[in-house]
């Protein structure tokens, strides 16, 4: 039976379950409602999204890294249930010193590679990842693209690299 | 055709290597040079375009001249790795296997290269060494591709030998030789002399067999998986450049006439006139004969730019299960009609 | 062999056989990848144990770049170079999520032309899928048909925008041109010519026994591993669930018109095999047909520049917008910081996504079908790498 539930219904089912885990809810005055859960609950608020049948969050939109500024990596979660036809957006927000996320490959398979695409172009590690390598630029590249400080190299394996 | 050569030249072995090369010379390899155009021409029209319109004027009737200049310029190219005495002699081998067939092929009532009671057999027997000659190049190109490539084409093509054999075997039955020549004068007179039409459906049905067969045995599509182009970038003749690629190509070609002629001798009549004696006579009966092998030529042309590809493992299926069985019914049905 | 049968089976030397996975590399250069892919296939003789994809080959760096735009609008040819077959609905996605973010509504007419537009590039970009798709399983003169039909849509683009593949034709608010006068007759005249070498396709290459049996049963995709790898587009809905992005995520007026997203049943195997997806394109570019028609006898008078603003500057903010490219879901993740240039502009490609589900619907089957497999996927690389 498909109920698409509101973001307040669905924060406060998330609230319930994992109180400190929701630190903080942008619901009104914005274009996607999101809510920012603790990065080492992800992981535990991910399952109870999937598997709890009033919730049904069963595909994962887009996975994307984030350069916040201010010495903060970010990975928001674009997630959506087939069924019910609800969405909901889950933002978590790392330090650049220690920029490691639990991975949610083993909820939804489609993590993969997005994961591995943050980790290639922002730097974020994902623990509990399988195979965590870069995936579009070469294995030997060193930094990671899209963070705002980034500088490009001077030279890679002997090639001039800006021209 | 054999006096008329004696009248010209009196030495015994030469009058021999000159009847042995008029097939080779006058006919096989301006065909080949034909053939790839016509290739060219008949799967540009299925496909809604032209194809060559330009080398040599009319519809680029001379591209393949030009493209055998070009390829014969061309650097020839031998992996590192590769093997290479066998990587050289790989093409000679199988452009001889397919081009020795044509020796025991009447063209005419006057003509045959060579007269062997065992025609037939010898055919089959030397046409069996185009698969030594693929394996060969496939394992001397050190390339997993080529290597796969060749172990599928040797595969397929000593599976298939199996129907095309049985089903020729079929009509041996009830011509009782193996002599290609007297075999086509078996069949004089009008068209339901020939022998597809005895014995009737079950030569009918061999001649299937065999059609489908031997477009097994030259690796054209439905059956081209040694050098399916997707999946194996160009299978056994991968890293073949220059000319040793384009004897490849010339005995593909080679092949196809082939075994369009086998069939046509064998089935079809080779160099009668349908009508019986209108058009008849050694002079037609080239024509015949080439018509009804070109004819052949065109449908697998056209089979080739029509359907799609096999798999390896269907492939084998089809031999194994569907042909082989078949050809073994029409063997029996007709050696059973012919003791009734 | 299983491992046991292999340990008594020794050589004359009294060494048992040794039966070693095989690891070929379908390359970055290889006829039936579709781009620059490269595949590692471990192999055991003829049948795929595993399928490693490498990609990045053609990386160009969009979302850097997009982050140094000084206007939203110059993101534009960048999106039409991510999915080169489908250009407009590369466009069309992004100029919806920019328009989410400045919250402008865009006039009727522009509506009409986009549908067209997204339409008629929808046919376009499934002839090319499934020509190719023809041409990896040996079949060749569908893949020339199939082109001399795209012919006429490329016809129909160029008189309108000048370009025949990369259009940076749908801007941020509306359109660069207007349809040309004349446009409405040679479209309609399209269609009227289009419909029945549907019909032709089908006899040659779809019903072809040889064909059937090549890619019925064939890299079965279940539905649930379907969603759990978040698969989009055909690959989605040859598996079964019925779900297309036009009318479940509305975006424009697809409600306006009557049509039906086509779904998998497993007409000649199993539902959800490579067949399903490739009758799902074709059945896709019939309903396209329709779509166009409809709106080509809809479409309104109108301006279709007056909502292009002249200047792009969104209060911080960020949305995430889907639509329905040819090839699935494309999303864009656009976050503003209240100046003129992108903060973060992330592409979601359908083929990136669908692409990772390879390896698991390609275990157990021959080299063969990994060819079949990975073009009913129908990546192109410009999307999968951006």
């Amino acid at each position: 039976m498909a109920i698409t539930m509101s973001p307040q219904e669905i924060t406060a089912a998330i609230k319930a379950k994992f109180p400190e885990a929701v630190l903080d809810a942008k619901l009104e005055g914005v274009i996607d409602p999101f809510l920012k859960i603790a990065p080492a609950a992800i992981l535990e608020v991910s399952r109870f999204l999937h598997e709890s049948p009033e919730l049904s969050f069963d595909y994962l939109m887009c996975l994307s890294g984030m350069d916040n500024g201010k010495g903060m990596l970010g990975v928001v979660y674009h997630l959506a249930s087939m069924e019910k036809k609800h969405k909901i957006v889950l933002k978590v927000e790392v330090p650049v010193a220690t920029p490691a996320v639990p991975s949610v490959e083993s909820i939804w398979r489609a993590a993969n590679w997005h994961e591995r695409e943050a980790f290639d172009m922002i730097g974020i590690t994902f623990t509990g990842h399988p195979d965590l390598r870069r995936i579009l630029l070469p294995d030997d590249w060193e930094g990671h693209p899209l963070r705002k400080d980034y500088k490009v190299p001077e030279y890679y394996q002997g090639m001039k690299v800006p021209y | 055709m054999e006096h008329l050569i004696r009248y010209i030249i009196d030495n015994d072995i030469l009058v021999y290597a000159v009847m042995a090369l008029i097939p080779l010379f006058l006919w096989v390899l301006p065909y080949a040079l034909f053939a790839v155009w016509m290739e060219r021409k008949v799967s540009a029209h299925m496909q809604d375009r032209l194809g060559p319109m330009r080398v040599g004027g009319w519809h680029g009737w001379a591209q393949t001249l030009a493209d055998i200049l070009k390829l014969i310029q061309k650097e020839d190219i031998v992996p590192t790795a590769a093997d290479k005495k066998l990587h050289m002699l790989a093409p000679f081998v199988v452009f001889i296997g397919s081009y020795a067939a044509f020796a025991t092929i009447p063209f005419s009532s006057a003509y045959i290269g060579s007269n062997l009671n065992l025609g037939l057999f010898y055919i089959i027997a030397v046409s069996s060494l185009v698969v030594v000659g693929i394996l060969m190049a496939g394992w001397s190109s050190n390339n997993k591709w080529s290597l796969f490539g060749a172990m599928r084409s040797a595969a397929q093509i000593v599976s298939y030998e199996i129907p095309t054999v049985l089903a020729l075997l079929a009509v041996v039955m009830i011509a009782g030789t193996l002599n290609l020549q007297d075999i086509n004068t078996m069949q004089g007179g009008w068209f339901w002399n020939w022998f597809i039409f005895k014995k009737f459906p079950f030569i009918f049905i061999a001649f299937g067999i065999y059609f489908v067969a031997s477009l097994a045995e030259t690796n054209r599509t439905p059956f081209d998986i040694p050098e399916a182009e997707s999946e194996l970038v160009a299978g056994y003749h991968t890293e073949y450049s220059g000319m040793k690629f384009a004897l490849f190509f010339l005995a593909e070609y080679a092949n196809m006439f082939a075994v369009s002629a086998i069939g046509s001798t064998v089935f079809l009549g080779g160099w009668n006139s349908p009508f019986g004696n209108f058009l008849g006579g050694p002079i037609w009966g080239v024509f015949w004969f080439l018509s009804k092998g070109m004819f052949f030529v065109f449908v697998q042309m056209w089979l080739r730019w029509t359907l799609p590809r096999m798999r390896v493992d269907q492939l084998m299926y089809i031999s194994w299960k569907v042909l082989t069985p078949w050809a073994f019914v029409c063997v029996l049905a007709v050696g059973a009609w012919m003791m009734m | 062999m299983p491992a046991t049968l292999l340990e008594q089976v020794k050589t004359s030397t009294g060494r048992a056989l040794r039966s070693e996975e095989m690891i070929i590399n379908m390359g970055p250069q290889h006829p039936s990848t579709h781009g620059v892919l490269r595949l590692e296939l471990v192999v055991d003789g003829e049948i795929v144990v595993d399928v490693i994809p490498h990609i990045g080959y053609l990386h160009r760096c969009f979302e850097k770049h997009s982050e140094a735009m000084t206007n939203y609008q110059q993101v534009i040819p960048y999106c039409d170079r991510m999915d080169y077959l489908a250009s407009m609905n590369m466009d069309w996605a992004y100029a919806l999520a920019v328009e989410k973010l400045l919250a402008i509504k865009v006039p009727d007419r522009v509506e009409y032309i986009r549908v067209i537009m997204g339409e008629l590039q929808r046919i376009a970009s499934h002839l090319i899928a499934l020509g190719t798709y023809g041409l990896d399983v040996g079949a060749f003169t569908p893949f020339l048909f199939m082109f001399r039909d795209r012919e006429r849509i490329l016809d129909l683009f160029e008189m309108t925008c000048g370009a025949r593949l990369l259009y940076n034709y749908i801007w941020v608010g509306g359109l660069s041109h207007d349809i040309p006068p004349g446009f409405i007759d040679k479209a309609k005249a399209f269609c009227k010519y289009f419909r029945p070498n549907i019909k032709e396709c089908n006899d040659l290459l779809t019903y072809n026994e040889i064909f059937i049996k090549r890619t019925a049963n064939v890299g079965i995709l279940p539905k649930d591993v379907a969603i759990d790898y978040a698969c989009s587009g055909p690959m989605l809905r040859g598996s079964g669930v019925d779900f297309d992005l036009r009318r479940d995520d509305p975006y424009s007026i697809y409600d306006k018109f009557d049509w039906k997203p086509q779904i998998g049943t497993g007409e000649v195997g199993t539902v959800g095999d490579c067949w399903d997806r490739y009758m799902v394109r074709v059945r896709e570019m019939e309903q396209s047909l329709n779509i166009i028609e409809q709106a080509l006898d809809m479409i309104p008078e109108g301006e279709i520049a007056s909502a292009i603003p002249k200047r792009i500057r969104p209060n911080p903010g960020e949305v995430y917008v889907r639509s329905e490219s040819p090839r699935g879901e494309i999303g864009f993740y656009v976050v503003s910081d209240g100046s003129g240039t992108p903060y973060r502009v992330k592409a979601r490609a359908p083929a990136f996504v669908n692409l990772a589900v390879a390896p698991e619907i390609c275990r157990g089957y021959m080299i063969a079908d990994v060819v079949a497999i990975v073009g009913s996927v129908d990546i192109v690389l410009g999307e999968v790498d951006r």
